[in-house]
C-alpha cells in the first residue's frame, strides 16, 4: 500500500507539478512546433510516452550497472544521447515491419523525438531523484502524460487563438509564447498539492 | 597529474555502448528493415517534391507509390510538366503524353471603385466566414470577397490580393488547383496557359442588376458570342463562359466586349 502510494504521488507529481513543458520546460521545441493541431499534438504525445519508457528501461540499468560502479557518472549525457537516439531509430525499424499503420501514424514524430530534450531530462532526473528502477519507469510514464496533457491543453488553446482577433504586433510566434506562459503560470499552481494530499 | 586509467576507461565504455548500439541497429535493420520498393524511389525522384496535391494523391510520396504499383497515369503532375512526365516516362518504360499546362484564373474584376461595400464586415479575416454573412461585404455576392483564402493555401505564393481581390501571378503559378478548392466562392477555374481571352467576371444576375453591383461586371449582352467566328462562347446564366478547345485565339470577342469583362490576358 506503502509502494502503490509513493507511486501514485509521482506519477501526479511529474504529470501536474513537475510538468515537463510547463514547469521545468524541457521539450519546448515541439511544444510549439506540432501543438497546432489536436490530432498532430496527441499523435507527438503518444510517441513521446513510448520513447519515454522504452529510453529509462534502458538507460536506468546501464547508469546503475556501467557508469556508476566504474565512476563514470559525468559521461551521463554523452551515453544518454546515443543510446536514446539508437533506441528511437530501432523502435522505428521495428515499427515499420510489424505495425506499419502505426508507423504512418506516428512517422514523422519518432526521428523528431530523437532530440527532444524531455526524453533525455527524464532519463536524467530519474538517476538525480534517486529513483528505483520500477519507480522510474512510473515517473517516465507520469512525464509522458504531462507531456501530452501540455500538448492537447496547447493545441486547443492554439486553435481558440487562431480564431480570434489578435494586435498586429502580438500575432504568430509572440502570442503563442505568451499564451504558454499563462498554462504554465496555471499549471503552477499545482505547487505544493499533490506532496500534501496524503499527508 | 592526470589519471589515464580514468580516461581510458571512460573511453572504453563509451566507445563499447556506441559499437554495441551500432550492432544493435545494423542487426535490426538486417533482420526487421524493409527495403523501399526501388521503383517507388526513382519515381519520387523525378517528381518535384511541392507536395501540391494537384494529382489527387496526397503527397508527391503518395502519387509516387500509386504510379509505381501501375494506380495512376504518369501525367498526372502539373507543376512538374513536361520534364517530369518525360522523366517518369522513362522510369517506368512507357510513353506518356505531358499534361497540358494550366494556371489557375480568378473571375473577378471587382476592384476598389467598380464594386463598393455593402457592409462593414469586421468577424474572422477569412473569405469562408465572411461569405457566410449575406454572401459576403461587397455589393456583388458573385465576386472575390479579397480575404486571401486562396492566397494562404497557395503552395508557390502566386496569389496576392491587390485592389480588394485576388490575383494570380500566372508565371509562378504551378496549377496544383488549391486556390480553385479553397475558394468559398468558386470563381477560379483553371485556364489553358496560352489562352488570350478570359472572362473577368463570374456575375450571374441580369445585366442591369449585375451592372448597378459592378462596374466592370458582365451584363449578358452576348455580343461576344455572337462575334466569335467559332462559336467557342456561350453566355449562360447571363455569365460569358469561353470553350478553350474552341478558341482559336482571335481576340475578336474582346474588341466587342461592351463592359470590357472580357479581355486579352497573356499567362505566358
Amino acid at each position: 500500500m506503502e509502494v502503490f502510494k509513493s507511486l501514485l504521488v509521482i506519477v501526479l507529481s511529474s504529470v501536474l507539478v513537475n510538468n515537463y513543458v510547463l514547469s521545468r520546460f524541457l521539450g519546448i521545441c515541439p511544444f510549439l512546433g506540432v501543438s497546432k493541431k489536436l490530432d498532430q499534438a496527441s499523435g507527438m504525445g503518444v510517441a513521446v510516452i513510448a520513447v519515454m519508457l522504452i529510453a529509462t528501461a534502458a538507460t536506468w540499468p546501464i547508469q546503475k550497472f556501467i557508469l556508476d560502479p566504474l565512476g563514470l557518472g559525468y559521461m551521463q549525457t554523452i551515453v544518454f544521447i546515443v543510446i536514446i537516439a539508437s533506441l528511437v531509430q530501432m523502435l522505428e525499424i521495428v515499427l515499420k515491419k510489424f505495425i506499419p499503420a502505426l508507423h504512418a501514424g506516428l512517422g514523422v514524430y519518432l526521428p523528431l523525438i530523437t532530440t527532444n530534450c524531455a526524453v533525455l531530462g527524464v532519463a536524467v532526473n530519474n538517476i538525480n531523484d534517486g529513483y528505483n528502477f520500477l519507480e522510474s519507469m512510473v515517473s517516465s510514464l507520469g512525464a509522458g502524460l504531462g507531456f501530452l496533457l501540455a500538448m492537447v491543453l496547447f493545441a486547443g488553446v492554439r486553435s481558440r487563438i487562431d480564431e480570434s482577433k489578435v494586435p498586429k504586433p502580438f500575432r504568430g510566434v509572440a502570442i503563442t509564447l505568451i499564451a504558454a506562459s499563462f498554462l504554465s503560470l496555471a499549471f503552477m499552481g499545482f505547487g505544493g498539492i499533490v506532496d500534501n494530499l496524503f499527508a | 597529474m592526470f589519471d589515464f586509467m580514468a580516461i581510458l576507461t571512460a573511453f572504453l565504455v563509451v566507445a563499447g555502448v556506441g559499437l554495441v548500439l551500432g550492432i544493435l541497429l545494423a542487426l535490426f535493420t538486417q533482420f526487421f528493415g524493409i527495403e523501399d520498393d526501388p521503383k517507388v524511389k526513382a519515381v519520387r525522384g523525378a517528381l518535384p517534391g511541392a507536395n501540391c496535391g494537384a494529382c489527387g494523391f496526397k503527397g508527391c510520396d503518395d502519387y509516387a507509390k500509386a504510379v509505381a504499383e501501375g494506380r495512376a497515369a504518369p501525367n498526372l503532375c502539373i507543376p512538374g510538366g513536361a520534364d517530369t512526365v518525360a522523366a517518369l516516362s522513362e522510369v517506368l518504360g512507357v510513353e506518356a503524353e505531358a499534361a497540358a499546362p494550366k494556371v489557375a484564373f480568378i473571375h473577378c474584376n471587382g476592384v476598389c471603385g467598380a464594386t463598393s461595400p455593402k457592409a462593414e464586415y469586421d468577424g474572422m479575416q477569412t473569405c469562408k466566414a465572411s461569405g457566410m454573412v449575406f454572401g459576403g461585404a461587397g455589393s456583388c455576392v458573385y465576386g472575390c470577397i479579397g480575404c486571401g483564402d486562396c492566397a494562404s493555401v497557395c503552395p508557390a505564393d502566386a496569389i496576392c490580393i491587390r485592389d480588394g481581390i485576388a490575383h494570380v501571378d500566372p508565371r509562378a503559378c504551378i496549377g496544383c488547383m488549391a486556390c480553385t478548392k479553397a475558394c468559398p466562392k468558386h470563381i477560379i477555374s483553371m485556364l489553358p496557359k496560352d489562352a488570350v481571352v478570359a472572362n473577368f467576371c463570374s456575375n450571374k444576375e441580369k445585366g442591369a442588376d449585375a451592372r448597378k453591383n459592378c462596374k466592370n461586371a458582365c451584363i449578358g449582352c452576348k455580343k461576344c458570342e455572337k462575334t466569335c467566328p467559332n462559336g467557342a462562347i456561350t453566355v449562360i446564366d447571363n455569365n460569358a463562359i469561353v470553350d478553350y478547345e474552341k478558341c482559336t485565339h482571335c481576340g475578336a470577342c474582346a474588341e466587342a466586349c461592351p463592359t470590357k469583362c472580357l479581355k486579352a490576358v497573356n499567362f505566358q
